[in-house]
C-alpha cells in the first residue's frame, strides 16, 4: 500500500506494509539512519521523531498513521548543524557514544518549542523519559538551558 | 584482560600488500604518498603509511588505531599526534583506521587501556614524522636540522618557512628513525595534551550524520536475525520454517550452529529485506528447543550455591599475620561481620549488536561496531573457510562498548548468515531483547567478611572470603579465577597486619565476560563499604580511618606479580583532594549524609563522595565529586566526561538494573524490566583531576568501583541503614 507523508521538508510515497513502524521505514526504506533503533517497545526514545511538530517515538507507530502527515527527523532539523540545540550540545561536548542523541536532540527541541524558558527542574521531568547508558544527562540538562538562552536571541557563549 | 584471546596477525608484509591492493575506504590519501621500500620487517613501521597522512596542500589526518565508543579516543590519541607534531587541533582531520593490527599496533580497546597503551607510540610516530619532515627541510634549506622547527604546521629555520605538505614525499623516502633516538617534547613544549579540546567526532552525532554499525547500507543489503535458545546451553531441538519462509520479503530461513571459540549459541536464521521483515519472520519459526541440561538454573538456586560454597573451606590466596587469633581476642564492640552480595549486570549497550557481511567467495568485507576488530577478523575467517588476510575489517563507531563489543559472538552469526547468500551484504542485527537475555554479563558474588578493629581506630584483622560465576570458566578454563576475580583486593591499600583472602569458584550456565571496571565494580564495592563499617565500629570518622592507614607504602600484588604497584600516597591524595571539594565534615540536615569510597583500578586512583538525602524511604542522590589522579591527563574534558559515566553506570547498577534468572535463561529483556538512571535522578557529577606529569593510565573505567560504596555509605551517614546488596530496594531504605 502507497504510503505518502512529508519527510524533513520533501514529499516521500512509500510502498510498504502499513503495519511496518516509521523507524523501520526510516532506516531500512529511505536509508535515513540518523533515527535509532534501541527497544523497540518505546520505552528509551532513541527514535524520537517529530509528526507534526510533537516528539514521538517512531519504533511504535505504523507508517500508516504518518500518511498526509509531517515527518522531520534529526536529518531534517538543520542543514548545517545550525540549530540552537545541535550547537548547544556541541558546545557543551554531550554526546559520548552518541546512540542515543538523535532522540534526546529531537525530543529537546519539541519541549524547548512547547516550553521556550524551562527551569532546570522542567528539563528533568521533560528528558527522563529517554535512556543514554554512557550517562550524558549532566551535560544535556546544561545544554538544552544554554539552547533556551540562545533562542532568546543570546549567544551560544565561550565554548566550554 | 584480553589475555586469552588468540592473536594472529599475518606477517606485515603480507598485509601492506593487501591493504594497498584494497585501497582502504577510510585512508584517504594513503597511497598518494611514497614511502621507503624493502625496510626489514623488524623496522617501526613509517608514521606516513600509518598514523599521520599528509597531502600536497598541507592537510593533516591523523588516523585513530583504536574504537570509538563515546570515550573520545578517536580524539585523544590524535591529541598526542598533533601535539608532537606540532600542528594546530583545529587544523587536522581526525579518521578511524582500519583494522590493520601490523600497521596500527593492538587495536583491542578496552581495559581502560588505549591511552596508557597507545600514547608513547602516538609521541614516538609523530616525533618521527617530525624528524624526517625537518630533514628534508633541513636539506633544501642548507641549514642545520637544529635550526628546524615545526609550529601550526609550518616549517621554519630562520628566514625559512614552508607547510609540511611540501616536505612530506620526499620526508616519506627517507628511512624510519629508531624510535628509541627520538627527542620527545618535554612537559614545557606541549601545547595540545592537558588542554580542554573539541572532540572531533562529536559534531556528526548531533545531525545523525556518526554512522554505526548499525547504520551500515550498502546496494542490495538484506538483514538478518537469529532466534536463539531461551535457556543457556539449549539447542534446537525440531524446527518448522515454513511459515517464515512464506511471507513476502524473506530470502532465507535457516538453522546455524553455534561456534564455541566465541561461545556464540547458534539458532535459526531469518535473511529479509528489511529488519522489519525479518523480525516478523522470525516470530513465524515453529521451534522446539531442547532447553539443555542447565535449565533449573534461577537466581535462587545460584544463592543457595552462593551460600553453600562459602560455608565450605575455600581456597586461601592470600594469608598474612594471624587473622583467626586477632579475631578471636577482640570484644564483639570491634568485630564485624556482614556478607555482602551482587549480581548478574548487563551492558544493555544503546545500540544492540550488529554486524554487516559481504561475503565474496574468497573474500569477505566486514562493518563491526568492535572492540576487538581483530579478533571479529579472524572468526569471520573461521566461520566462512578463508584465510584471515582475506578479511577485511572496517570498525564504525560503536553505540556503547563497556567490554561487551570485545566479544565476537555476533561477528561470527553475521558471518553465517552471510555465507548463505554469497555475494550479498547482509546485516545481522539483534534486537534489544535478543542483546538484553544473551550478554556476557558481569559476573554474581557472594562475600562474607569478618575484621575488627583496636581500641585504637587500627585495623587488626580483616578476612574475606568470597566466591563467584568466574569469567575464567568462560574465557580461560585453565586459568586460576581468583587472579582475575579477586582485583585490587590482592593489593589491599589500607595498613592491617592479619589479612586473609580465600575463595573458590561457583558453577553456572550464564555466560559471563567482561563489564566496565570488570572485578574492580564488585571488590570496590565490597571492600569500601565493608570498610565503612569497620570505620564506624571503631567510632573513626570514614575519611579520618581511611587516611590514618594510608602511608605511602608501594603495595605489590603478590598474586598477579605484573600488576603495578599501589602507591598508597597517591590513593590518599586522591581522597583528600575529593573530601576538600566535597565539603567533607560541614553539618548536614535530617536524612542527609556524605559517604566517602575510594578505590585502585587500571592503574588509576579514584575518590568519590556521594551526597544523599533519605525522607519516607525516599533517595534522593545529590551530589557526586570524584577526583582521579591517572597521571598525565591527555584530555581533560574527555576524562571529566569518562567518570561522570562511570559514575551513572555505577549509579544506575547500584540503584536500578540487574539480571535475574529463571529456567537457565535471563529474566529481563528490556528496559521496561532492566531500568537505568533518569535524568531527574541524576546528581549533580563534579570531576576534579590530579594534575601529573607521570605516564598516563586508564579512566574509561576507574569512576566507577567507588560509587556504589560511597553511596551506600552515606545512606549509612544519613540513616544509620547498612546496605549490602545491590541493587538497593525500597525495602532497604524503609
Amino acid at each position: 500500500m502507497a504510503i505518502t507523508f512529508e519527510l524533513n521538508g520533501e514529499s516521500k510515497t512509500v510502498d510498504v506494509d502499513p503495519a511496518t513502524p516509521l523507524l523501520w521505514v526510516l532506516r531500512d526504506t529511505l536509508n535515513l539512519t540518523g533515527t535509532k533503533y534501541g527497544c523497540g517497545i518505546a520505552q528509551c526514545g532513541a527514535c524520537t521523531v517529530h509528526i507534526n511538530g510533537s516528539a514521538q517515538r517512531s519504533c511504535g507507530i505504523p507508517v500508516s498513521a504518518v500518511n498526509g502527515k509531517r515527518v522531520t527527523t534529526i536529518e531534517g532539523l538543520s542543514k548545517d548543524r545550525s540549530h540552537p540545540v545541535q550547537q548547544a550540545w556541541i558546545a557543551e561536548q554531550v554526546p559520548q557514544c552518541g546512540y542515543c542523541q538523535s532522540g534526546q536532540i529531537m525530543t529537546a527541541v519539541a519541549f524547548l518549542r512547547q516550553n521556550p524558558n524551562p527551569t532546570a527542574a522542567d528539563v528533568d521531568a521533560a528528558m527522563s523519559h529517554n535512556i543514554c547508558r554512557c550517562g550524558t544527562a549532566q551535560r544535556m540538562r546544561k545544554a538544552i538551558l544554554r539552547a533556551a538562552t540562545m533562542q532568546h536571541g543570546g549567544e551560544a557563549g565561550a565554548k566550554l | 584482560m584480553m589475555a586469552t584471546v588468540e592473536k594472529r596477525p599475518p606477517s606485515r608484509r603480507t598485509v601492506l600488500k593487501t591493504a594497498a591492493a584494497a585501497g582502504g575506504l577510510l585512508l584517504v590519501g594513503f597511497d598518494t604518498v611514497q614511502t621507503a621500500k624493502a625496510a626489514p620487517d623488524n623496522a617501526p613501521i613509517s608514521p606516513f603509511r600509518s598514523w599521520i597522512q599528509i597531502d600536497q596542500e598541507g592537510q593533516v589526518t591523523l588516523m585513530s588505531g583504536r574504537s570509538e565508543m563515546g570515550q573520545g579516543i578517536s580524539s585523544a590519541l590524535p591529541m598526542v599526534l598533533a601535539d608532537e607534531l606540532g600542528v594546530d587541533w583545529k587544523d587536522v582531520r581526525v579518521e578511524q583506521a582500519p583494522n590493520d593490527v601490523p600497521r596500527f599496533g593492538d587495536q583491542g580497546t578496552g581495559g581502560s587501556g588505549s591511552v596508557a597503551g597507545s600514547w608513547m607510540t602516538m609521541r614516538q610516530a609523530a616525533a618521527a614524522a617530525r624528524t624526517m619532515l625537518i630533514t628534508v627541510a633541513a636539506k633544501r634549506w642548507n641549514v642545520t636540522p637544529e635550526s628546524c622547527s615545526i609550529k601550526n604546521g609550518v616549517i621554519i629555520s630562520g628566514n625559512h618557512s614552508a607547510k609540511l605538505g611540501e616536505f612530506v614525499a620526499a620526508a616519506a623516502l627517507l628511512p624510519v628513525p629508531d624510535f628509541k633516538t627520538l627527542t620527545l617534547k618535554k612537559p614545557e613544549e606541549v601545547q595540545i595534551i592537558g588542554t580542554v579540546v573539541e572532540r572531533k567526532d562529536i559534531p556528526s552525532k548531533t545531525d545523525g550524520s556518526a554512522v554505526f554499525g548499525i547504520d551500515t547500507r550498502l546496494p542490495g543489503m538484506l538483514y538478518a536475525m537469529v532466534e536463539r535458545c531461551p535457556a543457556f546451553g539449549g539447542k534446537v531441538q525440531s524446527v518448522d520454517m515454513s511459515a517464515a519462509k512464506a511471507m513476502p520479503g524473506v530470502h532465507e530461513a535457516f538453522e546455524i550452529p553455534a561456534v564455541p571459540d566465541v561461545h556464540s549459541w547458534g539458532g535459526v536464521a531469518v535473511i529479509a529485506d528489511s529488519t522489519w521483515i525479518a523480525m516478523q519472520a522470525r516470530k513465524k519459526l515453529q521451534i522446539k528447543w531442547d532447553m539443555g541440561p542447565f535449565s533449573n538454573e534461577s537466581s535462587e538456586s545460584l544463592r543457595h550455591e552462593f551460600l553453600r560454597i562459602v560455608d565450605s573451606r575455600l581456597k586461601v590466596v592470600i594469608d598474612q599475620g594471624n587473622v583467626d587469633s586477632a579475631l578471636a581476642h577482640v570484644p564483639s564492640a570491634r568485630r564485624v561481620d556482614a556478607d555482602y552480595e551482587l549480581p548478574f549486570q548487563a551492558h544493555a549497550t544503546m545500540e544492540p549488536m550488529n554486524c554487516t557481511v559481504r561475503f565474496n567467495g574468497n573474500n569477505a568485507e566486514v562493518w563491526a561496531p568492535a572492540q576487538g576488530p581483530e579478533w571479529v577478523r579472524t572468526t569471520v575467517a573461521q566461520v566462512l573457510g578463508i584465510k584471515p588476510d582475506a578479511v577485511k575489517v572496517t570498525t564504525t563507531l560503536l553505540g556503547g562498548g563497556f567490554g561487551r563489543r570485545y566479544q565476537a559472538d555476533f561477528a561470527a552469526e553475521a558471518a553465517q548468515v552471510a555465507k548463505k547468500v554469497p555475494g550479498k551484504p547482509v546485516q545481522l542485527i539483534w534486537s534489544r531483547e535478543d542483546d538484553m537475555t544473551h550478554d556476557f554479563y558481569r559476573p554474581a558474588s557472594y562475600h562474607r567478611l569478618s575484621g575488627a578493629v583496636d581500641e585504637h581506630g587500627n585495623l587488626i584483622a580483616w578476612r574475606h572470603r568470597s566466591t563467584s560465576t568466574p569469567i575464567s570458566e568462560w574465557w580461560s578454563p585453565k586459568d586460576t579465577p581468583e587472579s582475575s576475580e579477586l582485583g585490587s583486593s590482592t593489593q589491599f591499600p589500607y595498613l592491617c597486619h592479619n589479612y586473609r583472602l580465600e575463595y573458590l569458584p561457583t558453577k553456572s550456565s550464564v555466560p559471563r565476560a567482561w563489564w566496565r571496571s570488570v572485578e574492580a565494580s564488585t571488590i570496590g564495592f565490597v571492600m569500601e563499604g565493608y570498610l565503612d563499617e569497620l570505620a564506624h565500629a571503631a567510632g573513626v570518622d570514614p575519611l579520618e580511618f581511611r587516611l590514618s592507614k594510608l602511608d605511602g607504602r608501594l603495595v605489590k600484588d603478590p598474586i598477579s606479580k605484573d600488576n603495578r604497584p599501589l602507591d598508597t600516597a597517591r590513593l590518599k591524595a586522591v581522597l583528600q583532594l575529593a573530601a576538600r571539594k566535597s565539603d567533607w565534615g560541614t553539618p548536614m540536615g535530617k536524612g542527609e549524609g556524605r559517604g566517602i569510597a575510594c578505590h585502585y583500578s587500571f592503574n588509576s586512583y579514584v575518590a568519590n563522595v556521594v551526597e544523599v538525602a533519605v525522607s519516607d524511604g525516599r533517595l534522593h542522590v545529590k551530589r557526586v565529586v570524584s577526583a582521579v589522579d591517572i597521571g598525565t591527563p591527555v584530555s581533560p574534558d574527555a576524562i571529566r566526561a569518562q567518570v561522570e559515566s562511570a559514575i551513572i553506570y555505577g549509579l544506575t547498577a547500584a540503584l536500578k538494573s540487574q539480571i535475574t534468572i529463571k529456567n537457565g535463561g535471563a529474566v529481563q529483556s528490556n528496559f521496561d524490566a532492566f531500568s537505568t538512571l533518569p535524568m531527574n535522578e541524576t546528581p549533580l557529577l563534579e570531576v576534579h583531576i590530579t594534575p601529573s606529569t607521570l605516564p598516563p593510565t586508564g579512566i574509561g573505567e576507574p569512576g566507577l568501583p567507588p560509587t556504589a560504596p560511597a553511596l551506600t555509605n552515606a545512606i549509612f551517614a544519613g540513616t544509620g541503614k547498612r546496605i549490602r546488596r545491590l541493587p538497593i530496594v525500597p525495602a532497604d531504605l524503609a
